[in-house]
């Protein structure tokens, strides 16, 4: 997140206001590409400079149109943006944790636990929708990510689905496992929901304060009901293997953060 | 085109270590059949259709993504009873087809009425009654295959009336909507702007599905459902707009996964050209069952090899899990390793395309100097392999402008090499999916590359000694050293894939998914498809 505008010059720089910079301050020069649904041709490049002109390109310049196929045009567009961009009111979303490479998140464990991190990962219930859990596990991963299986520094098993809580209690007791990564993809009467109250549940029945960090995921959850649910995190929709593993540096390892 | 001088010594070694290594996955697949091969023998007899769900727990679907995925195809129905009556040990053929000569039911569809409706009852016929079943279930499957071999000679008629691509390398594009009639404007505007092959990707997860849905699919996710009926409607498609261009555009999809035999038979029967089949693929990154992977895949390759299709193996993959460089001998092994076991199914070496991939850091020194040496290992060492070229990956990282550079120095690599089929890359590869201007620039990028050097595939002859040739001698030399410690395992390839020699990954030979649907084969089986197919292996040796 460091390309926000905090660059060095921030000490020395007090303008709170900048434009883009083509080769020379203020010129606001900026490029786009992108294509009409248009047959090529002075129509098609006038629609385009329409378009730029309606994003803040003034004046714009339509250096490149190329036909695609009989009814699509590409171009490429230059021109100078009238908007300023107050870098006083950027604001940055911070993520609580670092997201982490996986040679980061292997050398965190191994620098911070001296084992392999232990990770269980299972679908609870009736619900045989493995596509989640496998996409944060496998290799094969998910979004042009290796799933969690790859990491040298971790040990996972994947129970796959319709996994009985108390079968996920025993195993993660024999394993020692430090995660349990649970996935629900079933809504049906807020079967995800009943799931992981009766997941937490029966793990701080067990274990106690002595229980794996508990992760549940799955695309109709709301991130926001972890301590609710009783478990440590949820993960909505769209969450990468990435950004599981800079989790659980994040939470099991103290100063895991590069 | 100029090959590299490779020392014939390691050469012959490595391919005899290869052999060795690979024999116990051919014995163990003898010795067993699973529940994917005895349905793609109903479906070599013809039989198709699915049922709903109904009560059966799992069934709950998600909200919206309803169909595909919902309904028991019927060959599953009747293998999952068959096993549950008298067992899967000798095959599904002949008590199926008992049933049918003792007047069960009329033929095939009915019966799976009857199997439907929990009236069937399967016996295990004895004697005469046994040659009778065996008889007509050959016939039924001999059906099937004249069926496949129908389409065969149709692909070759069509491409002598309408001609291959012009030229080597073949420009492989991938389309993936996930809805098959959006899939199908898409490859045919594909086929017009230069692709030859189009692959259709799958919906993720259908490797893992333990059935193959049935009909024509619009709601796969990130990639289109694999089924008989999304390959007859692709296919017809291609047909129409080869005509139009006078050239045969070919058709790819996945034999992979829990169903690789159903898969493949499915595209023999739908005519499709070109078929993802990895040894080790599913078992390393799809935590499938090794048993079941190499029993699925023997069946599958000798049915390619049947039906004139071209097998793409996934080489690639190594290179995006583990280091280009300090791996690169790992895709030598398993392109050895593919060769012996597609050759021991049945398949010329015009059928393989062992795949390899441009994936080392560009930040590297001499990195391209490191890319051609390996690509023309691969080409040297395969010299009649139409060798499958894949674009870089893991080094594309949103800076769309390098990755550009980098796909062309991929595409001139290509080019310089005599890479059989390039897989187009993208500069937008972990950015988003391919826009239509994606494809179009990049298609751009290959015909400037090819048209501008295509030619120097006839120049381009790295001298002996020199760096390139060095570093395939070292590459080769240390993939035969990998290749002895395989061969030497007491399980060959079982074991070695068990230890986790290949990638950080172990998977032993009893874990992963798909073990419960594999079978120990009593002497006494019948699989009337195997028969037909091996009589050909043996007919062509």
């Amino acid at each position: 997140m460091p390309e926000n505008g905090h660059s060095g010059h921030e000490g020395r720089d007090v303008r709170s206001t900048v434009r883009p910079y083509g080769d020379t301050t203020g010129d606001g020069m900026v490029q786009v590409s992108f294509t009409l649904p248009v047959p090529p041709g002075p129509r098609a490049e006038g629609a385009a400079a329409q378009l730029a002109a309606k994003m803040g390109l003034a004046p714009a310049l339509v250096v490149h149109s190329s036909g695609i196929g009989a009814g699509f045009t590409f171009f490429v567009v230059y021109g100078s943006v009238r908007h300023l961009v107050d870098l006083d009111a950027v604001q940055v979303a911070e993520r609580a944790y670092p997201l982490l490479s996986p040679s980061q998140v292997d050398a965190a464990v191994r620098a911070g636990l001296r084992r392999k991190l232990v990770v269980l990962g299972a679908c609870i219930g009736t619900d045989a929708h493995t596509v989640g859990i496998d996409a944060i596990l496998n290799v094969k991963g998910f979004a042009g990510e290796k799933g969690l299986e790859h990491h040298r520094e971790m040990a996972v098993t994947n129970l796959g689905a319709q996994v009985a809580v108390p079968a996920l209690v025993a195993r993660a007791r024999a394993e020692r496992a430090d995660a349990v990564l649970v996935s629900q993809v079933v809504t049906q009467r807020d079967a995800h929901l009943r799931n992981t109250r009766e997941l937490a549940a029966a793990f701080r029945q067990a274990m106690g304060e002595d229980r794996p960090l508990l992760v549940v995921g799955g695309p109709r959850f709301d991130p926001a009901m972890a301590a609710e649910l009783g478990v440590d995190k949820v993960f909505g929709r769209g969450t990468t293997p990435g950004e599981v593993a800079s989790y659980l540096v994040h939470a099991l390892i103290p100063d895991g953060a590069p | 085109m100029n090959a590299l001088a490779l020392d014939p010594v390691l050469v012959g070694r490595a391919r005899e270590l290869a052999v060795r290594a690979a024999q116990p996955v051919v014995d163990l697949a003898r010795r067993h059949t699973t529940v994917s091969v005895e349905r793609a023998v109903l479906r070599l007899a013809g039989l198709t259709g699915a049922d709903p769900v109904t009560g059966s727990g799992d069934g709950e679907g998600t909200d919206g993504e309803g169909g595909a995925t919902d309904r028991v195809p019927w060959v599953n129905r009747v293998v999952d009873v068959v096993g549950e009556q008298v067992g899967l040990d000798r095959g599904v053929a002949l008590p199926v087809w008992h049933a049918i000569c003792s007047g069960a039911a009329p033929d095939l569809p009915a019966l799976a009425a009857s199997v439907g409706a929990g009236t069937a009852r399967f016996t295990l016929p004895t004697g005469a009654d046994a040659e009778r079943a065996r008889a007509a279930a050959r016939d039924a499957v001999a059906a099937g295959m004249a069926r496949i071999d129908a389409n065969r000679r149709r692909r070759e008629q069509l491409v002598a009336a309408l001609g291959d691509p012009p030229r080597r390398p073949w420009i492989y594009l991938i389309v993936a909507t996930g809805d098959i009639h959006e899939d199908i404007p898409q490859a045919q505007a594909a086929a017009r702007a230069g692709a030859d092959v189009i692959a259709v990707i799958r919906s993720t997860g259908q490797s893992l599905l333990d059935f193959v849905p049935e009909g024509a699919t619009r709601t796969g996710y990130a990639g289109t459902y694999a089924t008989g009926e999304n390959f007859r409607l692709m296919r017809a498609a291609l047909d129409q707009v080869s005509g139009e261009l006078g050239r045969y555009v070919r058709l790819t999809n996945y034999a992979s996964g829990l169903c690789m035999p159903e898969i493949a038979v499915l595209a023999g029967l739908e005519r499709l050209d070109m078929m993802l089949n990895d040894a080790m693929y599913g078992i390393l990154f799809r935590d499938i069952n090794p048993r079941r992977t190499f029993v699925d895949q023997r069946f599958s390759r000798m049915v390619h090899a049947r039906a004139g299709i071209v097998i793409n193996t996934g080489e690639d993959n190594y290179l995006t899990t583990a280091d280009a460089v300090d791996a690169a001998h790992t895709v030598t092994v398993s392109q050895l390793l593919n060769e012996a076991l597609a050759r021991e199914a049945g398949l010329a070496d015009w059928q393989l395309g062992l795949g390899h991939a441009f994936e080392i850091d560009p930040d590297l020194p001499d990195s391209f100097r490191l890319e051609l040496a390996h690509a023309m290992l691969a080409r040297s060492l395969f010299p009649d392999a139409p060798l499958k070229w894949m674009p870089p990956t893991k080094h594309m990282t949103g800076d769309v402008f390098r990755g550009y550079l980098l796909d062309g120095f991929f595409n001139l690599a290509g080019a310089l090499t005599g890479q059989g089929i390039l897989l187009v890359g993208m500069m937008t590869e972990a950015v988003v999916t391919p826009w239509l201007s994606d494809r179009d620039l990049a298609l751009r990028n290959v015909r400037y590359v090819l048209d501008a050097a295509g030619g120097l595939v006839e120049d381009f002859a790295p001298p002996a000694g020199g760096f390139i040739d060095r570093r395939a001698h070292t590459v080769l030399t240390e993939a035969v050293a990998l290749l002895q410690r395989i061969a030497e395992h007491p399980q060959g390839l079982i074991q070695a894939i068990a230890d986790g020699t290949f990638g950080t990954t172990r998977r032993p030979p009893d874990g992963g998914r798909g073990l419960d649907g594999v079978v120990a084969l009593d002497p006494d089986a019948c699989n009337p498809a195997l028969e037909l197919l091996e009589e050909e292996v043996v007919a062509r040796a």
